[in-house]
């Protein structure tokens, strides 16, 4: 087989991950095309390890490490997921713009302002900056 | 690097072509036009769902592009933790973020013409230096590469530090998960933070 077709299709592959991670809004839209660049590099590892008939077969190896850690980083990833979630009431990654949590003490009292009161205050920080 | 591309074998260009594709070619471009196209219309449908089932059909392709490289255990792994567990995970996360089941108008985001152009620059850039860089290389698929007990010999004898080391990585994982999803006293607790744009408390479930 002609090595340049699985290199152009895990290339191929990959851009399409790189599009997905930068246009989707959605955190877990973003994971999935993670996914898929993880894959194209899983691809060329098994090619290349095909292509260059390796004794320590390294390349077979790494995609499985690969495939094991991409495992792990999906779980805790969606576990931060759902933790903002539950904090932020939102899954938008450009809705999360600030680090660390709110302050317990801040807020009490002040239950139902809301969104339109976060987004003033991250504007008249904004503006501080400046 | 010479020695390395001497015992990749030999090059044969007179009896290898682009013009006759082999068997194993052509079933490989298909599945390879089938994964390219789930992907994309992966990573652009607004039905949240329905990109993690697209999603589905481009790793199972892929489980078939290992299989066609000969490497049988790295494919049935793929299809184990891939379809088996990544799948649902993400499956479960778009429910549990109550993502819509319909049309959602907000999945992609503004700076959508800026990706299309990283995307296209990334995709052209490498495409070229990759059909440049490996015009006259074959892969000689003859003899069995990836079967399991190949798979199990290498593993064992030569992987077997980072193997471990993997299931320690793999433990540590699974206790951060716990830890990070639970919740104490059955709502989420904030932690004090330096956080102080936004004055208001976490609504209550």
């Amino acid at each position: 087989m002609h090595l340049a077709y699985p290199a152009v299709l895990a290339v191929l592959l990959f851009s399409v991950g790189v599009y997905g991670v930068l246009a989707r809004r959605n955190v877990i839209l973003v994971l999935m095309s993670v996914e898929l660049m993880l894959n194209a590099v899983n691809l060329n590892l098994v090619a290349f390890d095909v292509w260059l008939r390796d004794t320590l077969h390294a390349g077979q190896a790494l995609t499985l490490f690969t495939i094991t850690i991409a495992a792990a980083e999906i779980g805790l990833g969606l576990a931060i997921v759902l933790l903002v979630y539950r904090t932020r009431r939102t899954a938008a990654v450009d809705e999360v713009t600030a680090l660390g949590d709110r302050h317990e003490a801040d807020g009490q009292g002040a239950d139902d302002q809301g969104a339109d009161d976060h987004e003033a205050a991250d504007a008249a920080k904004e503006q501080a900056a400046a | 690097m010479s020695t390395l591309l001497a015992a990749a074998g030999p090059l044969e260009p007179a009896a290898r072509s682009y013009l006759s594709p082999t068997g194993q070619e052509v079933v490989f471009l298909l599945v390879g036009v089938l994964v390219l196209g789930a992907a994309v219309v992966s990573v652009t449908t607004r039905r949240l769902v329905h990109a993690a089932l697209w999603l589905v059909v481009a790793l199972g392709g892929l489980a078939v592009e290992f299989l066609l490289l000969t490497a049988e255990f790295v494919a049935w792994v793929q299809v184990l933790v891939y379809l088996g567990s990544v799948i649902v995970l993400v499956l479960f996360g778009l429910m549990l973020t109550r993502a819509p089941i319909g049309r959602s108008p907000d999945a992609d985001s503004g700076n959508r013409p800026a990706a299309l152009a990283v995307g296209l620059a990334s995709a052209a850039t490498l495409v070229t230096l990759v059909v440049d860089a490996f015009r006259s290389s074959w892969i000689d698929l003859s003899g069995a590469a990836g079967t399991t007990r190949v798979t199990g010999e290498y593993l064992f004898s030569h992987w077997v530090l980072p193997f471990e080391a993997l299931s320690v990585l793999l433990l540590a994982a699974l206790i951060g998960a716990i830890v990070l999803s639970r919740t104490q006293g059955g709502r989420a607790r904030p932690r004090a933070g330096k956080l102080r744009t936004a004055p208001t408390k976490p609504k209550e479930r």
